[in-house]
């Protein structure tokens, strides 16, 4: 569903002779986020600590950047740990505490300044503002600033009073916080229920009838079990509304693999829709194996309807469902070719895609863009849902693990998914842990990695035009005397130095058996104050 | 995997929505757009391939009772009325359990006001003992201006109110209203925390949402979410002719004929005339859409999923040549055009798939131009007019036509205007004789006219 935005040309060329020749511009211009809004969006996260406001900033922060949404979250925990080096106790939050409210007010509007920089000048269409702001003093000091730069405004509330739920929150993101370095467990939770105590004596929640009738927002109640939306204004808070309304804590995994081994595969053709080789059975095989080892409940298996993965599918003996929407990349007019006869065929097609393999798209065929958009209600069902084994394709397959691991447009073409593996996704804390688990049957190597020679320029950013699924971009720690309106240098953003390039193209070290890499994002600590 | 019909079993088509069927249970004073939201979601669940009905208890009550006399039938004292009205539902009822059980349906649609917790519980009880899960639908609005609407826009040509004059009938129809108020108890927070249910205030301004607890209740909660009864219109049309449709060729993307280009001048025109207000006009990404909104002159948006069926291994291909080479897949598709899905290409089903996001975003939106292609036309245009899959792809959408589409009561209005630039007809009919065996010549039967 891309929509590119077009003023209309008085050229007798229109847009569409040029679209070929003029890829990347084009291409890059849209992608079917663009309709849903014109103004920036502030989202506000409100809630006492520990009740998943920032779970669902990140969550929600990774979900915008892979339809296409420029998004950033903005941390409060993390300003004010760059104010006060280091947190002595619960004591800094109580609110007849002076000298810290003022350092706490002071924190605000420096990460407000760099929200505003981040939406107004460095192309930002969404920041998530990730803070407990519990008081309407601070919700009004929000609106104001919003109202002042032309923010649209739309608040997420958690609210919970489940102990259990809590408890659990707080045990498993507290604790490891950069708050609490080397506290034993207990003391950081009686600390931390301290802190929260401290917290509730000045909350006002939103108040829908009467106070903040006007305002936009979702009231998250009981981890999802009941949702107050007010005063929708348009399309991306709709689906925002929706994506909040699916997601779900229980713990649940999502395997990821492809098909077996195809006759396609053997020969190096792209595409078709050929059936399994004789190795590509024997995975079937070993998968049925796989998943009886595993004993997973109610496990849910999705296939897409090309052979190859439906007859990988009937092997194990369980119904199965068939999406469309996850078959491969349509390769348009090189279906069916390998490589070599692409190059020999059609050159400058074959080096356009090493040029920009994102946004590239086969003639007659589709992109990787075009295949994120068309796999969003995948993505959305498998929130949804409890344990699914998704059998795809490769290109598919990088489309899913890019949204799971916060891959941007650059990384995710280029992704490692070789055939007969496994990989498992398990959601923790902030992040998700990946397992690669490859079940010891041979096949051919699909995986073309990105062509050396090519010179790599760091991705322009585009303000409200660039719509490539962008990786969360970390939370930039600058130091204090670059905010609060004096000139911030442009930031060159490096990439985020985690485990999980350990997936993405130039490693070697693939063929591990039950391994666990830790893929949570790397602010594991960070969480709002 | 050559182009093939499918068997209609729903589990097999798309996601499977959910594994028993759903009771959908409508809440509600009289004029607070119960059965608006009932036929919309009905019109829509069954267009997303989800077979559907709504059982409307006000039909049962005037099948029952050939006369409406006045609001005392309703009346909470009018002991007859209590039974009549009780019999009614349990009657509804008993035909839900038919549709669902017995005839295959996936969602029901329980149209009544369901004002009390007695009536509600009653019905969760009968869903309890069939193995359906119940979600209710509950709207509330004290706006009057919205109410006095409502009644003039469905009540004073409802059945009820065939021989009075307007006056009479609306203030009939307040004192009905009355007649509920007094034992109306909505959806509460904490004594109906475990039912699944969403509470529409003020025709969407607020919603509450409780214990959605599968895929088809949240698809529905997001519709829900997303219709909007501001007055609007909707325009939809063609591209102007193109290179292609002149030679009779399907698919490809060519560019406008001479005509083809002066329909978009006209359509400026016409545009122009029409003043409409903040209209949006959206295209697919197919030259020939792009060309015809290039002319208007103002702006628009691309949209991929607007693009036309993709023919697969017959793009380009005159109905002749398909005839000649694949015989048997231009037989299949005659068989069961919804369905049939071109060697490595699409069916209207798939479209219909892929169309759903454009569908949400029409609703959520006003005043919108979509310039589109045949096929994708036939898919929007079955939405908003409530048309089977049978129906579907043989819907008329001649080039050069604009179709204005506006909501009104429970339905839509379709207004037809013919731009008056001659063209093509690329309008194939279902020929009579469908068999694989059939000659070429009873093959291109229908085949229109072409270069």
């Amino acid at each position: 569903m891309a929509a590119i935005h077009k003023k209309p040309c008085t050229a007798s060329n229109s847009a569409t002779e040029s679209k070929r020749t003029d890829l990347k511009s084009n291409e890059k211009k849209g992608s079917w986020a663009y309709y849903m809004t014109n103004s920036p969006l502030l989202i506000v996260m409100i809630g006492l600590p520990a009740r998943g406001k920032t779970y669902m900033s990140k969550k929600l922060t990774r979900y915008l950047n892979w339809i296409g949404v420029p998004t950033k979250v903005f941390n409060l925990g993390v300003y004010r740990r760059e104010a006060v080096q280091s947190y002595k106790s619960y004591d800094f939050f109580r609110h007849d505490n002076e000298e810290a409210m003022k350092i706490r007010k002071q924190c605000a509007l420096v990460a407000l300044q760099d929200v505003k920089t981040y939406l107004s000048e460095e192309g930002g269409q969404i920041a998530v503002f990730d803070a407990t702001n519990t008081t309407r003093e601070r919700r009004t000091l929000i609106l104001n600033f919003a109202q002042e730069n032309s923010f649209k405004v739309f608040f997420v509330e958690s609210v919970c009073d489940d102990p259990e739920v809590i408890a659990e929150n707080i045990m498993e993101v507290k604790v490891s916080s950069p708050d609490y370095p080397e506290r034993d467990r207990e003391s950081v939770m009686e600390d931390f229920l301290k802190r929260i105590e401290c917290y509730k004596v000045t909350y006002q929640p939103l108040d829908p009838d009467k106070h903040d009738m006007n305002l936009s927002f979702i009231k998250v109640i009981n981890v999802g079990r009941r949702f107050l939306v007010n005063k929708v204004q348009d399309s991306i808070q709709s689906k925002i509304v929706y994506y909040l309304m699916n997601i779900h804590v229980h713990s649940h995994s999502i395997y990821l693999c492809r098909h077996g081994e195809s006759l396609h595969n053997l020969e190096g053709r792209l595409g078709g829709d050929s059936g399994l080789s004789e190795r590509g059975k024997k995975f079937a095989v070993e998968l049925k194996a796989f998943v009886k080892e595993h004993n997973l409940s109610d496990l849910k298996v999705w296939t897409s309807q090309l052979k190859r993965t439906i007859q990988t599918a009937e092997e194990l003996g369980v119904p199965y469902e068939q999406w469309k929407i996850l078959n491969e990349i349509d390769a348009g007019m090189c279906e069916e070719m390998t490589y070599a006869m692409i190059e020999e065929k059609y050159p400058e097609e074959f080096a356009m895609r090493d040029q920009d393999k994102y946004h590239y798209r086969y003639p007659g065929g589709e992109s990787y863009q075009d295949l994120v958009q068309r796999l969003e209600p995948v993505i959305m069902e498998l929130e949804r849902q409890g344990n699914v084994l998704v059998i795809c394709h490769q290109a598919v397959m990088r489309c899913l693990l890019a949204y799971f691991l916060d891959k941007g447009a650059d990384d995710l073409p280029y992704m490692k998914c070789p055939l007969h593996t496994v990989l498992k996704l398990t959601p923790v804390a902030y992040g998700c842990k990946v397992e690669m688990f490859d079940l010891k049957v041979e096949a051919v190597n699909t995986h073309r990695d990105r062509p050396l020679i090519k010179v790599r320029t760091p991705p322009p950013m585009f303000r409200r035009n660039s719509f490539d699924p962008l990786s969360t971009k970390d939370q930039i720690k600058r130091p204090r005397m670059y905010s609060m309106g004096n000139f911030s240098p442009p930031p060159t953003l490096p990439p985020p130095a985690f485990a999980s390039t350990r997936i993405s193209e130039g490693i070697e070290s693939v063929q591990r058996e039950n391994s666990v890499d830790c893929f949570s994002a790397p602010d594991t600590g960070e969480k709002s104050t | 995997m050559r182009g093939s019909c499918r068997p209609n079993n729903p589990r097999d088509r798309t996601v499977c929505m959910t594994n028993c069927p759903t009771l959908i249970v409508t809440v509600g004073l009289p004029a607070r757009g119960k059965t608006y939201i009932s036929k919309k979601l009905t019109r829509y669940l069954n267009w997303i391939g989800v077979p559907t009905k709504e059982f409307n208890v006000g039909d049962y009550r005037r099948e029952c009772l050939k006369i409406y006399k006045s609001f005392e039938f309703f009346r909470p004292d009018n002991e007859e009325g209590v039974k009549i009205r009780r019999q009614c539902a349990m009657s509804a009822l008993n035909d839900v359990r038919q549709y669902l059980s017995v005839e295959g349906g996936q969602v029901a649609v329980f149209d009544a006001t369901n004002t009390t917790r007695d009536r509600r519980g009653t019905i969760m009880k009968f869903a309890e003992q069939n193995g359906f899960k119940v979600f209710f639908v509950e709207s509330v609005c004290e706006d009057p201006e919205v109410i006095a609407q409502n009644i003039v826009q469905v009540k004073l040509g409802n059945p009820d109110y065939m021989n009075c004059s307007s006056e009479e009938a609306i203030e009939d129809f307040m004192e009905r209203i009355k007649c509920y108020e007094t034992s109306y108890q909505p959806l509460d927070e904490d004594l109906d925390s475990d039912v699944s249910y969403i509470k529409i205030m003020d025709v969407g301004r607020r919603y509450l949402v409780n214990r959605v607890v599968d895929h088809i209740q949240s698809r529905i909660v997001y519709y829900l979410m997303n219709i909007h009864i501001t007055p609007r219109s909707i325009y939809l049309c063609r591209h102007g002719e193109s290179d292609l449709n002149i030679k009779g060729r399907i698919g490809g993307d060519s560019g406008l004929s001479s005509r083809g280009k002066e329909f978009a001048k006209r359509l400026r025109s016409f545009l122009e005339e029409q003043k409409i207000k903040d209209l949006k006009i959206w295209t697919s990404q197919m030259k020939r859409t792009i060309q015809t909104a290039e002319c208007l002159g103002v702006p628009y948006e691309q949209w991929k999923s607007l693009n036309e069926i993709d023919a697969g291994v017959c793009e380009e291909m005159m109905y002749e040549e398909i005839q000649e080479h694949f015989p048997l897949e231009f037989a299949l598709r005659d068989q069961d055009k919804y369905r049939y899905r071109y060697p490595k290409g699409e069916s209207y089903e798939d479209l219909v798939q892929r169309l759903e996001p454009v569908i949400m975003e029409l609703e959520r939106q006003e005043n919108v131009l979509v310039i589109c292609h045949q096929a994708v036309m036939r898919c929007l245009l079955a939405y908003f007019l409530d048309k089977t899959s049978h129906e579907l792809p043989y819907l008329k959408c001649p080039l050069h036509t604009v179709l204005k589409l506006t909501p009104v009561a429970y339905g839509c209005k379709v207004e037809s205007v013919y731009l008056g630039v001659e063209s093509v007809n690329t309008h194939r009919d279902r020929p009579e004789n469908v068999n694989v065996q059939r000659s070429t010549e009873d093959a291109l039967q229908t085949v229109p006219a072409h270069l």
